[in-house]
């Protein structure tokens, strides 16, 4: 499935970079995943960080501890314990993500950005739904919640999650990033370039289509929310994120919950098997479901 | 105790060595942008070396000093004032309680590391007192400073004496044009070599967007990616690949128009095509370099790079041994 060879390259002398695919995939990701696992688990000196992006890692270490040409033959000598481990299944989470599609928020910073924009005459749910073939804006926003989220990747800035959808290549939502990126993005805004959801952890630049904003906040450093105690980055890569559209009425009522503390996400303890998932996709996000609305 | 801000200056921010093991969540490193110039300041006081000093970038703060205080500066030629009297640059000196120090224009460099005897006593954030801004992490209220606040100071260690100075050889020159070497590799390949050649023998010239995120060079030629039919989830032009990790120091060139070399505050992934790293001794220069100096890109390999490595720390090991550290 994936049979190429993993592509090691030093970046400068305090990173090892590694592309296991150029192209983004499941199987990609998951081969990722398990070099990730199997580097972190060996706690070699003088390694700093091991960072999962996608389809690609790359590890952060300090030469005056390990000289960069060990390391290499280290993380080398792991790739067929990881192709085990990728096999193996994974612990992680199913978290729901309310969402307000189509904000009063994002339509107001999109417009302001209308001259960086593709079409400017258009929205960007107007123009995702377009381009992905999908007859009007609630059809796209059927497909963006119909299906779940792999978080593929945590980076560019603190906390933000980019995310790979669970569907067949041929349904992937795909849509171009801005002309020229926005200097302005709201908080907590769910976003989309390439092939890949976000959902912006602070206000700032940005260059992905706006298709609405959550009110859950998903980075703080001051963690003054329950569930952003242990780490004041909530998402973690591996974790699977279903949206779940809601009006601005419960938008309202779960900004009020976050503001007196009480909000946290919806989440269950899964153990995802990529053979299982791959064998009858349809059936198994199906139990994820049930896990994830058991109660 | 502690240090009154009465002007913060244009981008005044505690910092110290950085903190690591967190860029995997999209929280780098930070920290002083030149850190050999933190070192020397923060040894000239008999602090820890890694005690958080200030780090003023262009346009200097005024500061009031609440109590006696032996402070050296070190890294831009930013003179420091003490109630407008001009004190030497990387030598120990003392204020007193009630006196202001203040800072003149650089005649070279970007950034000056104010360390004072006993370091910036903020709390620690993930192990750093570093300042994030972006994440407003760490510092003083995850933020650069501003008008009224209040920087306690912790006290020394060991004891800091005045007029501690540094051998001259230690002193790195600062210079208008400087070379930034650099290991190639990431996805250079995605470059044709006509554009390769071009990158190396045009000089390049610090724009205007110049941060602690990165910096973006101009002024050289247009640069041409290969064409190729684009992998699935990398985005349509041809500098976008499927977003991958960013190295801190790592060159990346959108559209194939202006380089950006990403530094200590860098975002930690994305989907530009990266060609290549700036070498770990000559991140402290990029941090030196004001809007319109120059560079030119010079590859070297990894040996090159890590003999470098250890020649700046040889430089260190001379001044603790001169200062009897």
């Amino acid at each position: 499935m994936l049979s190429q060879p993993i592509r090691y390259t030093f970046g400068g002398d305090e990173q090892l970079f590694a592309e296991i695919s150029e192209s983004m995939s499941l199987a990609a990701f998951f081969k990722s995943l398990g070099m990730v696992q199997a580097i972190e688990a060996q706690h070699i000196d003088g390694v700093l960080d091991v960072c999962l992006a996608n389809a690609s890692f790359q590890v952060r270490f300090n030469p005056d501890v390990i000289h960069p040409d060990i390391l290499l033959a280290k993380v080398k000598a792991l790739e067929s314990m990881a192709q085990d481990q990728s096999k193996q299944r994974l612990d992680t989470r199913i978290v729901e993500i309310p969402v307000l599609y189509n904000d009063p928020w994002t339509h107001e910073t999109l417009m302001r950005f209308r001259d960086r924009h593709q079409d400017p005459n258009s929205t960007d749910l107007e123009y995702a739904a377009r381009i992905n073939g999908l007859k009007d804006v609630q059809a796209f926003i059927d497909a963006h919640c119909g299906s779940p989220w792999f978080v593929s990747m945590v980076g560019f800035v603190a906390g933000l999650p980019f995310m790979f959808q669970m569907v067949e290549q041929a349904k992937q939502l795909e849509v171009p990033k801005y002309l020229s990126p926005r200097t302005d993005t709201p908080k907590q805004t769910l976003g989309h370039g390439g092939c890949f959801g976000c959902i912006y952890s602070v206000r700032g630049a940005g260059g992905y289509q706006m298709f609405g904003v959550t009110p859950a906040p998903i980075y703080d450093p001051k963690q003054t929310l329950s569930y952003l105690k242990d780490s004041m980055v909530f998402f973690r890569t591996g974790d699977i994120v279903q949206f779940k559209p809601i009006d601005r009425a419960e938008y309202d009522r779960i900004l009020e919950e976050v503001e007196n503390g009480t909000f946290a996400p919806k989440t269950q303890a899964f153990t995802f098997d990529l053979q299982d998932y791959q064998a009858d996709p349809e059936q198994y996000k199906k139990t994820m479901m049930e896990v994830l609305y058991v109660d | 105790m502690s240090i009154n801000v009465i002007k913060p200056g244009l981008a005044t921010a505690i910092q110290d060595k950085g903190r690591e093991g967190y860029y995997h969540l999209g929280i780098p490193p930070s920290g002083a942008m030149d850190q050999y110039s933190m070192t020397l300041a923060n040894l000239l006081v008999n602090n820890d070396e890694g005690d958080a000093v200030l780090e003023c970038a262009l346009l200097g703060p005024e500061l009031l000093l609440q109590q006696d205080a032996i402070v050296a500066v070190c890294g831009a030629r930013m003179s420091p004032k003490v109630d407008g009297t001009v004190m030497p640059l990387d030598t120990s000196f003392l204020i007193k309680a009630g006196q202001t120090l203040s800072f003149a224009y650089p005649t070279a460099g970007a950034r000056a590391y104010l360390a004072v005897a006993g370091g910036i006593d903020v709390p620690m954030t993930l192990g750093s007192r570093a300042t994030y801004t972006l994440g407003a992490l760490g510092g003083y209220q995850g933020r650069r400073l501003e008008v009224g606040d209040e920087l306690p100071i912790g006290k020394p260690k060991k004891a800091a004496k005045e007029g501690q100075h540094l051998p001259t050889e230690c002193i790195p020159p600062i210079e208008k044009e400087m070379p930034l070497r650099m290991i190639t590799g990431m996805y250079i390949h995605r470059l044709t070599d006509e554009a390769i050649d071009r990158f190396f023998e045009d000089t390049w010239t610090v724009g205007s967007e110049a941060d602690r995120i990165g910096y973006r060079f101009k002024g050289g030629r247009a640069m041409e990616f290969k064409p190729r039919q684009q992998p699935f989830g990398a985005g349509s032009d041809p500098s976008n690949i499927v977003d991958a990790c960013y190295p801190i120091g790592s060159i990346q060139i959108p559209a194939g128009k202006e380089p950006i070399v990403l530094h200590r505050d860098a975002v930690s992934g994305g989907g530009y095509a990266t060609i290549g790293t700036v070498i770990s001794a000559d991140m402290d220069l990029i941090g030196q370099m004001q809007p319109n100096y120059k560079t030119r890109f010079v590859p070297v390999n990894m040996a090159e790079a890590l003999e470098a490595r250890q020649l700046k720390q040889q430089q260190l090991d001379k001044v603790r041994h001169y200062l009897k550290i």
